[in-house]
C-alpha cells in the first residue's frame, strides 16, 4: 500500500494516455469521426470502476476471514470510489452518445428512452444501484462489528449476482455498443493497432489512479478510526 | 414455522394477492400477452417480497436465540429456503389462477407456462429469503429489502420475461439454455446462502 513505484507508473501512463490519446491518428469512421478518442477516457472509467469493485469484494472476503475492521474500512472506500468512477463513466458516455446516438436536437437519432435500453447502461445501472444499496445498508446499522459483518455479506452476495447480470443481459437485448451485433455504422470491431497502443496503458492508468485515490481515503479513515482499531 | 404460529400473516398474503389482482382487474381489462406477462411478474415480485420478508423480519429476538440454541446456521437457512420455496410455489399457483380467472388467458402453452411460473417463483423466493436475512439485521427495516433486492433480481426477472414470452407466441420455442441458466443461478444463490449465512447468524 505504501510503495511508490506504481504511483509513478500511474502518472506516466495517464500523461501518456492524455497526450497520445489526443495526438495519434484515429481511423475516421462515419458518425464516429474523431470522437473515438473518447475510448481512452470513457472505457477507462469502466475499467477503473470494475477494478475498484473487485478490490472491495476482496476486502470484504478478507474481513469475514479475519474480522479485522481495517478491511471493512477498505471495502467501503473502494466501493465509494468505484461509484464515483461509475458516475464519471456515465458522464463521459453521455457526452460521447450525444455525438453518436442520441442528440435531442438531431431528429435523425433515436429517442433517449430507446438508447437507454442498452445492455451496458443497464448493467452499470444495476452495479451502481447495488453499491448505493450497500452504502445505505451500512448506514442503517449502528453497531460497528455488526455493520461490518452484514455489509460484507451483502457485498459478496451482490457481487456474485452482478456477474450474471453482466453475462446475461447482453444476450437478451440488442446493443449499440461495439463488440456485439448492433448499429453497423458503429461497429469498429477492429480498434486500430495504434489505438490499442494507447488503449491498454490508459485503462491500467485509470485503474491505478482509482486505487490510489481509494488508498488515500482508506488511510485518512484509518487515522480517524485509530482509537477504535487500537482497542 | 412462523406461518403456522401466526396464521393471520399467511391469510394476509392470500388477501394481498387477491386484492392486488382484483385492483388490476378493475383498472385494465384483458391486456395483451406481453403486458399480461409484465404485470404478472411484477405482481409476483411484490408478493414475494411480502411473503418472504416476514420469515425473518417478524421473528422476535428471543425466538431467534432459541433457534440459535437448537440448530446449526446451515440447517436453519436451508430450512428457511425450503419452507419459503414451498410457500412461494403455492402463492405463485394461486396468483396464476387468479390471473387466469380475472384478466383473461392469452397464454398459448399453459403447461409450460405453469412450469416456468413455479420455477420463477422458486428463484424469487431463494433470492429474497437471503436478502430478508440481511435486512432483518438492519433495524428491521422493510423498505431496505426493496433497495437491496431490486437491483439483484433484475437479471433473473429479465431472463424469466424472455423465457415466458415464448409461451405467449406459438411461433417461438422455449429455450432450454435459458432455463438451465436460471436453475444455475438458483443453485448459486443456495450455495452463497449456505456459505454466508453463518456470518450473519452470530450476534
Amino acid at each position: 500500500m505504501y510503495k511508490t513505484w506504481w504511483k509513478f507508473l500511474c502518472i506516466i501512463l495517464l500523461v501518456y494516455a492524455l497526450v497520445a490519446g489526443l495526438l495519434i491518428k484515429v481511423p475516421n469512421l462515419p458518425i464516429l469521426g474523431e470522437t473515438s478518442r473518447n475510448l481512452f477516457y470513457h472505457v477507462g472509467m469502466w475499467s477503473a470502476m470494475m477494478v475498484l469493485f473487485i478490490c472491495s469484494l476482496v476486502h470484504s472476503i478478507r474481513y469475514l476471514r479475519t474480522m479485522n475492521l481495517k478491511y471493512d474500512i477498505a471495502a467501503k472506500n473502494y466501493a465509494t470510489v468505484g461509484i464515483f468512477f461509475g458516475l464519471l463513466g456515465y458522464a463521459t458516455g453521455a457526452i460521447w452518445a450525444s455525438y453518436t446516438w442520441a442528440d435531442p436536437n438531431n431528429p435523425a437519432f433515436q429517442s433517449f428512452s430507446a438508447v437507454a435500453r442498452e445492455p451496458k447502461l443497464i448493467g452499470t445501472a444495476v452495479a451502481l444501484l447495488i453499491y448505493f444499496a450497500y452504502l445505505i445498508l451500512r448506514d442503517s446499522i449502528n453497531d460497528l462489528d455488526k455493520r461490518a459483518r452484514v455489509s460484507a455479506v451483502y457485498n459478496i452476495f451482490a457481487f456474485a449476482m452482478l456477474f450474471p447480470t453482466i453475462f446475461i443481459i447482453p444476450r437478451l437485448l440488442p446493443s449499440l455498443h461495439p463488440g456485439q451485433e448492433g448499429n453497423p455504422a458503429l461497429n469498429f470491431k477492429d480498434v486500430s493497432p495504434q489505438m490499442r497502443m494507447v488503449e491498454y496503458p490508459a485503462f491500467i492508468g485509470w485503474a491505478l489512479l482509482g486505487v490510489w485515490i481509494a488508498t488515500l481515503k482508506i488511510r485518512i479513515n484509518l487515522l480517524k478510526e485509530k482509537s477504535l482499531l487500537k482497542k | 414455522m412462523l406461518e403456522v404460529r401466526q396464521q393471520y400473516s399467511f391469510y394476509g398474503i392470500l388477501l394481498y394477492i387477491a386484492a392486488t389482482v382484483f385492483v388490476l382487474f378493475l383498472v385494465i381489462d384483458e391486456p395483451e400477452g406481453n403486458i399480461w406477462n409484465g404485470l404478472f411478474w411484477v405482481i409476483q415480485l411484490f408478493i414475494c417480497i411480502n411473503a418472504v420478508a416476514k420469515s425473518f423480519l417478524q421473528e422476535s429476538r428471543g425466538r431467534m436465540l432459541y433457534f440459535y440454541s437448537i440448530s446449526s446456521p446451515v440447517h436453519f437457512v436451508l430450512a428457511k429456503l425450503l419452507f419459503n420455496s414451498v410457500l412461494m410455489l403455492l402463492m405463485s399457483l394461486i396468483s396464476l389462477l387468479l390471473f387466469f380467472a380475472l384478466l383473461g388467458n392469452p397464454v398459448q402453452k399453459i403447461s409450460a407456462f405453469t412450469g416456468l411460473v413455479l420455477l420463477g417463483g422458486w428463484s424469487l423466493s431463494m433470492v429474497f429469503t437471503f436478502l430478508a436475512a440481511i435486512a432483518a439485521k438492519a433495524q428491521q427495516n422493510a423498505a431496505i429489502m426493496a433497495i437491496l433486492g431490486f437491483p439483484i433480481i433484475v437479471p433473473q426477472l429479465m431472463l424469466l420475461m424472455k423465457i415466458t414470452n415464448a409461451a405467449f407466441n406459438p411461433d417461438l420455442t422455449i429455450l432450454w439454455n435459458d432455463i438451465a441458466l436460471l436453475v444455475a443461478l438458483d443453485i448459486l444463490v443456495a450455495l452463497l446462502s449456505v456459505i454466508l449465512f453463518p456470518f450473519l447468524w452470530r450476534d
